[in-house]
């Protein structure tokens, strides 16, 4: 979470708002503060070598577990670090409240977890503002994707109403009750509403979320100890297993049917781009309208910039789009 | 003029399970034992600010990455870093996080460059799941290997400050 909103939030969507190409055109201006995200990235990819044995697509993790558990010291040489880390947060909080905001809202159905007690990431019901409440394993059941004929991408669609938004803003809007009394406090402060329609405000949410994922980071090293085993036994038996977490982007849904010896029979992932596929374009069909006037590098800049709401995979979020209008 | 040894890093690049995109992982590994002792080597995915990081403080660096440009399979792309951009070329790294070229130009916008960089690219073939590196891939990774051992062995030995 640390390492993905910091990267998405200074080197991808920041420029978009202040006006620059890139991030390294922003980093001849604002050195420090790229150099501030630079540090905020690092220290969540820190936590992820340490626990997930490299920074992206971790390998340390398994059925049960973990393969190995890092030694205490190699714990407590983060806490240090994330005390910066938090306070680099709150400032990410404000300055991303300052960034000119684009006055655009939807009537969404935001998707996202529910726990009893936490601001959800690992665990929960699937819920929405629109009356789903769910247990994962009913996923397929409400939702299904879609091939269209115009697109790569899988569209997932909830069977009763269609489009739907996941990621920080919809577990943010869900989940407002949840976040600490600090990171509640920092957003009121940036000026959100407990709900928040406009999803160009997900790089302030992105922030709020950078210094709630800090402050739990530090209450978990703060309790915690090495346990004897790095991970349960798990007999393999026949079966399937569903689940879904919070990615950074929104909810990742994963099912697996498996034989008596383990081997996996079938298996289902949903990640959260998909998802978030039909709401992006029907952004775009709301967005594009009213600024159809405008040069179209300046419109294709603006559309790019609601593209990145939604943080898509990086492979879509750096300039990526060939804006082509054909005027009826 | 003071000579003193002056940390020197080379950083191979790559993913190995995705074939010829390891090769500068390939080449880190065979020249590791041969580098002089202040000749450090490190492997990374190509990440920007892990880059950044690696280099922090070093006055020699070699990077070494498989590129993607439209030349043969094997071809060899060497940049002076400081002197050359190099973002015209493509580095097939990670969907997940910015990539060499990116690093290299922030770190010229955040003053961060070391004050010699260069960069051996090596023309991939096949970036699909795999182990092995092409023939022509391997052929060439054989050939960095050596111009950078004697590239390295001539700044570990004495250096201008």
């Amino acid at each position: 979470m640390i390492e993905s909103h910091a990267l998405h939030v200074y080197m991808l969507h920041a420029p978009d708002f202040l006006g620059y190409e890139d991030a390294i055109q922003m980093a001849r201006e604002h050195g420090e503060i790229v150099q501030r995200g630079l540090r905020l990235k690092k220290t969540g990819n820190e936590i992820m070598s340490l626990l997930g044995g490299r920074e992206i697509h971790p390998v340390n993790v398994r059925v049960g577990g973990f393969y190995k558990i890092p030694a205490q010291h190699e714990m407590a040489a983060l806490v240090e670090k994330l005390k910066w880390a938090r306070e680099a947060a709150l400032e990410t909080v404000r300055w991303t409240a300052k960034m000119p905001m684009p006055n655009f809202e939807r009537d969404y159905e935001f998707v996202a977890l529910r726990h009893p007690n936490e601001y959800p990431l690992n665990e929960g019901r699937l819920i929405s503002n629109k009356g789903l409440d769910i247990a994962v394993r009913e996923y397929d059941q409400h939702f299904s994707e879609r091939h269209l004929a115009y697109s790569n991408a899988l569209h997932s669609l909830l069977n009763e109403r269609a489009a739907y938004f996941v990621g920080p803003l919809a577990r943010y809007n869900l989940n407002f009750d949840r976040l600490s009394p600090l990171a509640k406090q920092a957003a009121r402060e940036a000026g959100l509403e407990p709900v928040c329609r406009n999803p160009f405000q997900s790089i302030i949410v992105r922030s709020v979320e950078i210094l709630y994922a800090c402050e739990e980071a530090l209450r978990i090293l703060e309790r915690f100890e090495r346990p004897e085993k790095p991970a349960v036994e798990v007999a393999p038996r026949v079966g399937t297993g569903y689940g879904c977490t919070e990615a950074p982007r929104g909810i990742l849904y994963h099912r697996y049917r498996l034989n008596g010896q383990g081997v996996i029979l079938d298996a289902k992932i949903v990640p959260p781009t998909s998802q978030n596929q039909k709401t992006i374009e029907d952004d775009l069909w709301k967005f594009v309208p009213p600024r159809i006037a405008l040069p179209i590098d300046q419109l294709q800049k603006q559309c790019e910039q609601a593209v990145r709401n939604y943080d898509p995979c990086i492979s879509c979020a750096t300039h990526f789009l060939k804006l082509r209008l054909e005027h009826e | 003029m003071t000579l003193t040894p002056s940390p020197a890093i080379v950083i191979g690049i790559g993913n190995t399970f995705r074939s010829d995109d390891g090769v500068g992982i390939w080449v880190a590994r065979r020249i590791r034992e041969q580098l002089p002792d202040t000749v450090s080597v490190v492997e990374a995915t190509g990440e920007a600010g892990a880059l950044l990081e690696a280099w922090q403080g070093a006055a020699f660096v070699i990077l070494i990455d498989a590129v993607r440009s439209g030349a043969a399979p094997g071809a060899i792309h060497r940049f002076d870093a400081p002197t050359e951009r190099v973002q015209s070329i493509s580095f097939p790294g990670s969907t997940h996080s910015l990539g060499v070229g990116e690093a290299i130009e922030l770190a010229r916008a955040l003053n961060r460059l070391p004050p010699r960089l260069i960069i051996y690219g090596i023309e991939g073939g096949h970036f699909g799941p795999g182990e092995e590196l092409s023939a022509a891939v391997a052929r060439s990774a054989a050939e960095v290997a050596e111009r950078i051992l004697s590239e390295a062995r001539s700044w570990a030995t004495k250096v201008p400050i």
